[in-house]
């Protein structure tokens, strides 16, 4: 017999309190072991206070259109020639800070990312626990949606959705309602991934005896899908959020680039991105390459995260 | 000269918290053309052992002290390139499963050419006839044509005998089987032990089997180690260690056995397993929550009544009625189970049992026959509130303690969920009490409620499966297999449990089991199913003394000798 044969049970200690177990916990352990995985966790904490606190680090107010000089337009980096101190990163061709431009970016960035993500999550996980425990048709009739929707990339359902709405709404107030087209065609198009992982998971754990001794007692089948099995396949759904977190950030600034995102008066880093694009050949590099920048190592640090978890939420690997 | 000598063996895991001895100071000897048996439960280091001597440990084991000797060369220090030489050429294995120890991609003969080319200097040609050879050897039967098949084209214990052909490639000196015959059926097992038996004489092999089944030991071995807890404590010929135990240990494991013999009104208890907390106190059922479920209404007749009752599944599945397949895992079954008796049924695997359990619990719809449970026909009935009414008074204890149990939730949740869905409780103190009386009830201690269920051990956990089942006040409790993923004195200690609790509670079980030896301790009156069929039913002692039907008789002969137990237990 393995290591796990090792007795602990019955045991008549008092339960230690929460935060003990979580700090003695195999989770936490892996965690501080891997010096990557802290890096990662620190930098994405780093970037969360910084979009948080954007009102009050950020050196200017991009909304603040009464702020704004046009004679300020294209100033280069405080390091290079005619840079100047106020604008530590340059400025785009609005004349708005780079700097202040991220750190208001990144807050839109994150909350259409967050947002995104459980909206997928919601609806992947409710059709792949019903579509796993029901089974049969309904089993196939929405796995077939999901096959469908996984042969369109989520870019063009954006467009589409992005498309029919104007179509159909005409031209609507853009600031309020891009922020929402955007949520939704990023979970249109990401929940797929979430259904599937827990539809697989499902028809494991619905076979388990655990399962058949709920239905002997006779608990209706809503309460056994949420009390009973979704406690338990939540553990991949973990994973695959927060790698679609920065995944659902990059299509944004990918929508934002093409002009179906946010507008350009609520800039995301895509946004500013976009921008900086048409001015990359004229020499005005700095209006890209920071928002990109920024966006990148976000986006490193989200994934690396994402990977520790997945490892050291896998059993197996431990 | 010995072929393995294990002196002062001590293996250890370093964990993150404190490091766990698996084996400790364990030495032994084993002969050439000798078996020995290495005996023990659950975590008590028997299969350590096996694989330190093959230098498989798992990570992160290691071999902290002691010495490995193989035909006097000493193994336990080797380099994992001489390591690899050594192992099928010098030592074979035999695994527990024979349906995952074979590649399903690979032929017969190319698992067997391949292992033996890496081993002997023979040309593609040669092997091929040594392949061959071994089959025969190992009772094939048209061995020259099942050389090309692919392992899914053979059963369970021919596959078993392809695994013993494979260890025996090279000829070696050791052979170490981890619980060969585990995962076969009673006939199949007899067969498996017989070839073990009669290979280990001819070859002149050494043999060392790691088990967990008393009756595997008597069979087969001509010594026996015990382990408990790492520790060897007791080494000797198999008469003298079963008929006349010298270890307290020992002798406890012996008098756990079921007898197959004679029906005893208790198993011993075990004391060195303390794993039971006694009950406060005997409850008297005028008062007691569980005494309530009198308010049933007295049945005429049998209170489960299975006529004609038929399941057959779809195997392959298609549009077109004609290209469907099916497979009849039970065939018009009836039978009647009177009120306050412990019927058995008794099978091999795919006769069809579990399914019947399944079908009277409504996990499964019958395709054909009805079950008429205290009067009421369960397969008409639609409305829920009546289904429900009849699931409160049935319930289910499931084989593996392990997944029966959610894993995300504390115990008092999983004993309390039932309690409150029938509505059985007024308040959640009296729910909170109730399932603090039940937990107790089982011999588990009312504190039990606020742990997880993996901080439990397997008998544990189904103590709590069954302070489940009870949570309903059921009157009728199916049992599929309760005990089979249990040590024997973990299993001794539970079908005690179940038996006080009948007769406390004059409950009326269903007991499903394969062990004829479980059966004759447990039930009144016994089925005996095959192949989805009702071959017989007996009185439970009449069965055991004069067994009706051929097959019965069949299953009777191939249950593992136990007269070196018994001899020991009378004593």
């Amino acid at each position: 017999m393995g290591p796990s044969g090792q007795d602990q049970t019955s045991s008549a200690a008092p339960a230690p309190s929460v935060l003990r177990r979580v700090l003695d916990s195999d989770l936490t352990h892996s965690f501080l072991r891997s010096k990557v995985t802290v890096a990662a966790a620190t930098g994405t904490l780093l970037f969360v206070l910084a979009a948080i606190l954007a009102p009050m680090i950020a050196p200017h107010d991009p909304f603040d259109l009464a702020g704004l000089s046009i004679m300020d337009a294209r100033i280069p980096p405080v390091w290079m020639e005619y840079g100047e101190p106020r604008f530590l990163l340059g400025t785009d061709d609005q004349g708005r800070d780079l700097l202040s431009g991220i750190l208001y970016g990144l807050r839109i960035s994150l909350i259409v990312g967050i947002c995104s993500v459980f909206a997928a999550a919601a609806i992947g996980i409710s059709l792949g626990l019903v579509a796993g425990y029901a089974g049969g048709k309904i089993d196939a009739l929405i796995m077939r949606i999901a096959d469908v929707q996984l042969t369109f990339p989520a870019i063009l359902i954006a467009l589409l959705i992005d498309g029919a709405v104007r179509g159909i709404f005409g031209n609507l107030d853009r600031e309020i309602f891009s922020f929402w087209i955007l949520i939704c065609s990023l979970a249109l198009s990401f929940w797929v991934q979430y259904a599937r992982t827990v539809r697989s998971s499902t028809l494991v754990e619905k076979n388990k005896e655990y399962v058949q001794a709920a239905r002997v007692i006779g608990i209706p089948s809503v309460i056994i899908m949420i009390r009973h099995i979704l406690p338990n396949v939540l553990g991949p759904v973990f994973v695959i959020a927060t790698i679609n977190l920065a995944l659902a950030i990059v299509t944004e600034a990918t929508l934002s680039f093409l002009g179906v995102g946010m507008p350009s008066t609520q800039p995301s880093l895509g946004t500013l991105i976009s921008i900086g694009n048409d001015f990359l050949y004229s020499g005005e590099w700095w209006i890209a390459i920071f928002p990109g920048v920024a966006l990148a190592v976000l986006v490193l640090n989200v994934n690396l995260l994402g990977d520790w978890l997945r490892d050291a939420l896998n059993p197996k690997l431990r | 000269m010995s072929v393995l000598s294990i002196n002062n063996l001590t293996v250890r895991f370093p964990g993150r918290k404190s490091t766990f001895t698996a084996v400790e100071d364990v030495s032994l000897t084993l002969e050439a053309g000798k078996i020995l048996g290495v005996v023990g439960e659950s975590g008590a280091g028997k299969s350590t052992v096996g694989n330190a001597v093959i230098g498989l440990l798992q990570e992160p084991g290691r071999i902290t002290a002691g010495e490995i000797r193989l035909d006097g060369d000493r193994i336990d220090q080797m380099p994992e390139a001489s390591l690899r030489k050594l192992r099928g050429k010098r030592i074979g294995m035999i695994f527990q499963d024979p349906l995952t120890s074979l590649d399903p991609l690979q032929t017969i003969e190319a698992q067997l050419v391949e292992t033996i080319r890496v081993h002997l200097p023979l040309s593609p040609a040669q092997a091929r006839e040594r392949a061959l050879e071994l089959l025969k050897a190992v009772g094939i039967p048209g061995a020259e044509d099942r050389l090309s098949q692919y392992p899914h084209q053979f059963s369970g214990g021919m596959r078993q005998r392809v695994v013993i052909a494979l260890a025996l490639c090279a000829e070696p000196e050791l052979i170490i089987a981890d619980e060969p015959t585990t995962a076969l059926d009673v006939s199949i097992q007899a067969q498996i032990l017989d070839l073990l038996r009669k290979l280990c004489r001819e070859r002149n092999v050494a043999m060392m089997v790691i088990t967990h089944d008393m009756g595997v030991i008597a069979e087969l071995t001509d010594q026996v180690a015990v382990m408990y807890r790492g520790k060897l404590v007791e080494l000797g010929p198999t008469a003298q260690v079963l008929g006349h135990p010298s270890h307290a240990y020992t002798k406890s494991l012996i008098s756990a056995v079921p007898r197959p013999d004679i029906k005893v009104e208790r198993f011993p208890s075990v004391s060195y397993i303390e794993e039971e907390t006694p009950p406060s106190s005997a409850i008297d059922l005028s008062t007691h929550w569980l005494g309530k479920t009198r308010s049933h209404e007295p049945v005429t007749g049998p209170l489960l009544s299975l006529s004609d009752l038929s399941m057959r599944f779809e195997t392959r599945s298609s549009v077109f009625p004609s290209r469907r397949r099916y497979f009849d895992a039970v065939k018009s079954v009836s039978f009647d189970i009177r009120e306050g008796e412990t019927f058995g049924l008794v099978g091999e695997s795919g006769s069809g049992k579990s399914t019947i359990a399944r079908l009277i619990t409504g996990l499964y719809h019958p395709t054909g026959g009805s079950i008429r449970f205290a009067g009421q026909d369960l397969t008409a009935l639609k409305e829920r509130k009546q289904i429900l009414a009849m699931r409160r008074q049935m319930q289910m204890i499931f084989q593996d303690p392990f997944s029966s149990l959610n894993a995300r939730m504390r115990v008092s949740a999983i004993v309390a969920e039932p309690i409150r869905l029938h509505r059985l409780a007024s308040s959640n103190a009296e729910v909170a009490q109730i399932v603090a009386d039940l937990l107790d009830h089982v011999g588990l201690g009312a504190a039990a409620g606020d742990k997880f269920p993996h901080e439990f051990s397997g008998g544990q956990r189904q103590r709590i499966s069954i302070a489940r089942a009870l949570a309903t006040r059921p009157r009728f409790l199916v049992c599929d297999e309760p005990t089979s993923a249990l040590d024997v004195s973990i299993q001794a200690q539970i079908l005690n449990l179940l038996k006080d609790l009948q007769q406390e509670l004059g409950l009326t079980m269903l007991f499903i089991s394969h062990d004829l030896a479980v059966i004759r301790q447990m039930c009144d009156r016994v089925a005996v199913m095959r192949n989805g069929e009702l071959c017989e039913l007996a009185d439970c002692e009449g069965l055991f003394t004069s067994p009706g039907h051929a097959y019965t008789r069949q299953l009777l002969t191939l249950m593992p000798s136990m007269e070196l137990l018994a001899a020991s237990q009378q004593g």
